[in-house]
């Protein structure tokens, strides 16, 4: 299996052990991406498509703990690693932008110093050659006058500038896979367009797999060649984008795509949002995690895990209005 | 950053302008004036020191020569000591409370931050619970119950250290000790919970998420922001040392101003109060300049102000 | 029906388990955690916190004993007894001697006498009451200036908020201790020569240094929580409650009162309880140089002041009154520690 893909996590389960007890964050997640692909997680804050990415890069917070499965990245079992091993890795091989590009850069150093740093970190490229790289990557990420801005500290640019900072750094070292965590969602309008845009280009001109980490089912859209959607530490959906967006099979799928505004539809009644709370992590439910959700929720629901339907090609989904659908046509047949 | 340190300046300048002259105010309250003892004396001899004093003259006069002799210098003469100026005993007795101040300072700062640090990196185990203890019962320790214990241990049950004066430089580290005990504590406090906030923050996470090994993610990430609310504390640490330092000084006996201050207002040396007010208060309001001017080097985001 | 449980696909299922399941059903799954209010939720985390129960017992142990034992103690604290001066801890005089082997019940000395032959035990516990009343005033007079003065200055913004924070940097970067002793020092005479005029003459009693020191807290210490209170009201004068109020007309004064000072209470309460030990610290230094409370009635600091010269030979003059200071002081720190835990909502993300 390994070498094949890029990621390769297999049946993962990830907890956090808090005072109030096991929070069961991640349930038997399989994942695979292969080098050069563009890889979406959709899902509500809380469903875990965050926690799947860091632990990718051993990134997970202290009282969390891979419990079981596997995870591989690029040949590395990460699961296995220690932290000295794994900081060979981070910011090298694969490396990340937050959602808030305010808090994550260190208010204290200057841009240049903060992007030398990684460049420093993993390369030969020490001292002077180091900020010469820095000012290469300003460029690459589209970065007017990179001398002066290399000199400023972050609370000198602008948000969208700042978050082009922290994509300088996730590529000092030329990465095999970027993982961006709602990149934009802190970003006005206009300049979300303008990362994603960089983010295509670089993409293109770069090589890199990303795995893209998102609330809003717009931005997966026109960049992502596959889609998981997850929901309560589970990968509920998982397709080619066509597949999400024009074959959706889950019930929970299907409630994101009607809750986004479609613009050449002006029947805004049509916008519905999915009503509830998500489930509390703790207390696991014994059926369905979106059961209590669910508009079209059966009996089975509640008290059965739904199984895999596997679909066209990669695309399945874990809904039992499938089974429902088999079930009725058997007994329209016989 | 010229313009940030100028507006701090012109505040200090006010603030140190409306001590003096608040002090100068409130202490006209005082029936007959502040330079005078409220000794009965001959009316002859009440208009007598009067007129030596200046007192004779119209309220506000008095006011413009006293703020205009404190410009140059000059608080006055001293009641108590016949034929010393103010400026004289501040003089001789400053240097002494400065000296044991530094060292309290001293002791503080580089034992009181190190030790939040540790604290906080060792979150909840031992060593941090241990501090969190012994700083909690160390801020509610009032400077004389200290002092006296260690005088206690010691001098009277053990006899290793002298009790009284600053002889040589044994007799320096009780007094130093004492003053530092409470200062050390309350930033070692500071310092934890600044340094807990700063190890939560997305940008150690990015450090982390760099490759950043844990020691530079301290020492290059953590510490210099952690550090921060530590500095804005060195100017209420001064006042703190300072004015520890009447306490200490009178329970060690060490001839310094902090004694001098206290032993001039049991024999309401009035002159002398005022003197040793505003020149404390004026020195406080200077050192707390100097540490704006230290946070503004230390936290590049001040130059936007 | 036989035909389809044959079917190896549906095997499992009927068609009763496809039908939709109802809205009770899908309720019963979820395990909300308990929605509760924000007094409610602080109550309940402050319960759990051992050491903040245990602060507020001996916080409640203390006011109780020095507030109520006094009344009914066999001896009073300014009572000086003949021939009992300087008795060590349980001793009894010649006197009281002889009357216990007439027969007679003495109540011991059970932290002995001073060099007035005063009982300490008194002495220290009035001292605690002095002390505790100081810091409780003290902290109140804070709470009232600084949450009106903040509260104004936030919610007015602009020039207004400009000027009064102006001032308040101001005091903030005046040396509170030395303007405290200078005004201790020179208001005692206009308030003695105040308290000699009728109706004025409980300030006889309380004297003039414990007077001038609350003046000078009113004056000085207030400036902190006006900065807390000052920030927290521009956060929520935007609320929408705000902005509702004012629409149905309500004035300044009210919406300021009723909507937005009694939505940082929680603050309030968490600043003042770290006021109390703040203030009674500044007021056993005072009364340590000599600038507390007016003799006979003695405060924790004159105690211990007065002990110091003794202390060699008498050291439990000294820590029990040094003592009882340490104590109040670390459970009202730890009580506010504990109260800011559980209602302080900014600390609660973290």
């Amino acid at each position: 299996m390994s070498g094949q893909y890029l990621v390769d996590i297999q049946e993962e389960r990830l907890s956090f052990f808090t005072p109030a007890g096991e929070v069961k964050a991640l349930n038997n997640v399989t994942l695979q991406m292969r080098e050069g692909e563009v890889l979406g997680i959709v899902g509500e804050s809380g469903s875990g498509k965050s926690v799947t990415a860091y632990s990718i890069m051993g990134l997970t917070a202290q009282n969390g703990k891979i419990v079981g499965g596997s995870v591989e990245f690029n040949g590395h079992k990460i699961h296995e690693m220690s932290e000295k091993e794994l900081r060979k890795i981070r910011g090298n091989e694969v490396s990340i932008i937050f959602q808030d590009p305010m808090t994550s850069l260190n208010p204290v150093w200057t841009v240049g110093n903060q992007i030398a740093e990684a460049v420093s970190l993993h390369t030969d490229k020490k001292g002077r050659a180091a900020m010469a790289r820095a000012k290469e990557l300003l460029e690459l990420v589209g970065i007017n006058e990179p001398e002066k801005r290399l000199k400023q500290y972050p609370h000198e640019l602008s948000g969208g500038m700042r978050q082009r900072v922290m994509i300088a750094i996730a590529l000092a070292c030329e990465p095999k896979l970027l993982i961006a965590d709602e990149p934009t969602t802190a970003l006005d309008v206009t300049i979300q367009a303008q990362i994603l845009e960089l983010m295509q280009e670089l993409k293109q001109k770069l090589g890199m797999g990303i795995i893209m980490i998102t609330h809003d089912l717009g931005v997966v859209a026109s960049m992502c060649d596959y889609i998981a959607v997850m929901y309560a530490g589970e990968i509920v959906e998982y397709g080619t984008t066509d597949d999400i967006f024009y074959n959706p099979k889950h019930e929970y799928t299907k409630g994101l795509l009607r809750s986004i505004p479609k613009f050449h539809e002006h029947d805004y009644s049509k916008l519905v949002p999915i009503e509830g709370q998500p489930v509390d992590l703790l207390n696991p439910p014994k059926g369905c995690g979106f059961a209590p959700r669910c508009s079209n929720c059966m009996k089975l629901c509640l008290t059965h895990k739904p199984e895999k339907n596997q679909y066209e090609g990669v695309h399945y989904a874990r809904c039992f209005m499938q089974q429902k659908e088999d079930f009725l046509k058997e007994r329209g047949e016989a | 950053m010229p313009k940030y340190i100028l507006k701090r300046a012109i505040m200090s300048l006010i603030t140190a302008f409306l001590v003096a002259t608040l002090t100068f105010f409130v202490m006209n309250m005082v029936p007959g004036g502040p330079f005078l003892s409220e000794k009965a004396v001959t009316p002859q001899a009440q208009a007598a020191m009067e007129a030596k004093y200046g007192l004779d003259k119209p309220l506000f006069q008095q006011y413009t020569t006293y703020m205009t002799g404190i410009l140059k210098g000059d608080f006055g003469l001293s009641i108590k000591k016949r034929g010393r100026t103010v400026s004289q005993i501040i003089g001789t007795k400053f240097p002494v409370s400065a000296k044991v101040g530094g060292l309290a300072l001293i002791l503080a700062v580089c034992t009181g931050i190190p030790l939040g640090a540790v604290a906080a990196f060792n979150r909840g185990k031992f060593i941090d619970n241990l501090l969190v203890v012994l700083s909690t019962a160390g801020i509610a320790i009032p400077s004389f119950l200290s002092s006296t214990i260690l005088i206690y241990i010691f001098t009277t049950k053990l006899k290793w250290l002298p009790s009284l004066g600053l002889k040589d430089a044994q007799s320096y580290i009780m007094p130093v000790v004492a003053l530092a005990l409470y200062p050390t504590f309350y930033m070692a406090r500071l310092m934890r919970s600044s340094m807990l906030d700063v190890m939560g923050q997305d940008y150690m996470r990015t450090a982390k998420a760099k490759g950043v090994t844990t020691f530079k993610a301290i020492f290059k990430h953590a510490l210099r922001n952690a550090i921060l609310p530590v500095i804005t504390y060195l100017g209420p640490l001064l006042a703190a040392l300072m004015t520890g330092s009447f306490i200490i000084e009178k329970i060690f006996n060490i001839p310094g101003l902090g004694s001098e201050f206290v032993s001039s207002i049991t024999s309401r040396d009035y002159p002398m109060i005022m003197g040793t007010t505003i020149f404390l208060a004026v020195f406080i309001i200077i050192m707390n300049l100097f540490v704006d001017i230290a946070y503004a080097i230390v936290d590049p985001r001040i130059k936007l102000k | 029906m036989e035909e389809i449980k044959n079917n190896p696909l549906s095997l499992q299922w009927s068609l009763e388990d496809f039908t939709p399941a109802s809205v009770e059903d899908k309720e019963s799954l979820v395990f909300m955690r308990e929605s509760v209010s924000f007094w409610k939720d602080g109550l309940h985390r402050f319960r759990k916190n051992k050491i903040a129960m245990s602060a507020l017992f001996i916080v409640f142990l203390i006011t109780i004993c020095c507030f109520l034992i006094p009344g009914v103690y066999p001896y009073k604290y300014e009572q000086q007894m003949k021939g009992s001066e300087r008795l060590a801890p349980m001793q009894y005089s010649k006197t009281e001697q002889k009357q216990i082997d007439a027969g007679e019940k003495v109540f011991p000395h059970l932290l002995g006498t001073d060099q007035n032959g005063r009982d300490y035990m008194i002495r220290v516990l009035v001292g605690g009451r002095v002390s505790m009343t100081v810091g409780l005033v003290a902290s109140v007079l804070i709470l009232v200036i600084g949450s009106i003065f903040g509260a104004i200055a936030g919610y007015f913004g602009g020039l207004v908020d400009m000027i009064m924070m102006r001032i308040v940097d101001i005091i903030y970067t005046v040396p509170d201790v030395l303007i405290i002793i200078l005004l201790a020092q020179t208001l005692k005479f206009p308030l003695e020569a105040l308290a000699s005029k009728p109706g004025f003459a409980w300030m006889q009693k309380l004297g003039s240094n414990m007077i001038s020191m609350f003046i000078v807290f009113a004056l000085l210490y207030w400036v902190g929580m006006a900065r807390i209170v000052r920030s927290q009201i521009m956060v929520l004068k935007q609320s929408e409650y705000v902005t509702a109020a004012k629409a149905l007309g309500a004035g300044s004064g009210r919406i300021i009162f009723k909507h937005l000072i009694v939505n940082c209470i929680g603050t309030l309460i968490v600043t003042t309880t770290l006021q109390i030990p703040s203030s009674i610290f500044t007021e056993s230094f005072l009364s340590f140089l000599g600038l507390g409370v007016q003799a006979p009635m003695p405060s924790l600091g004159s105690l211990a002041s007065a002990a110091l010269n003794g202390f060699q030979t008498y050291p439990e003059k000294l820590f029990a009154p040094a003592f009882l200071i340490f104590i109040i002081i670390l459970s009202f720190n730890l009580l506010g520690d504990g109260l800011r835990d559980a209602f302080d909502p900014k600390l609660k993300q973290q």
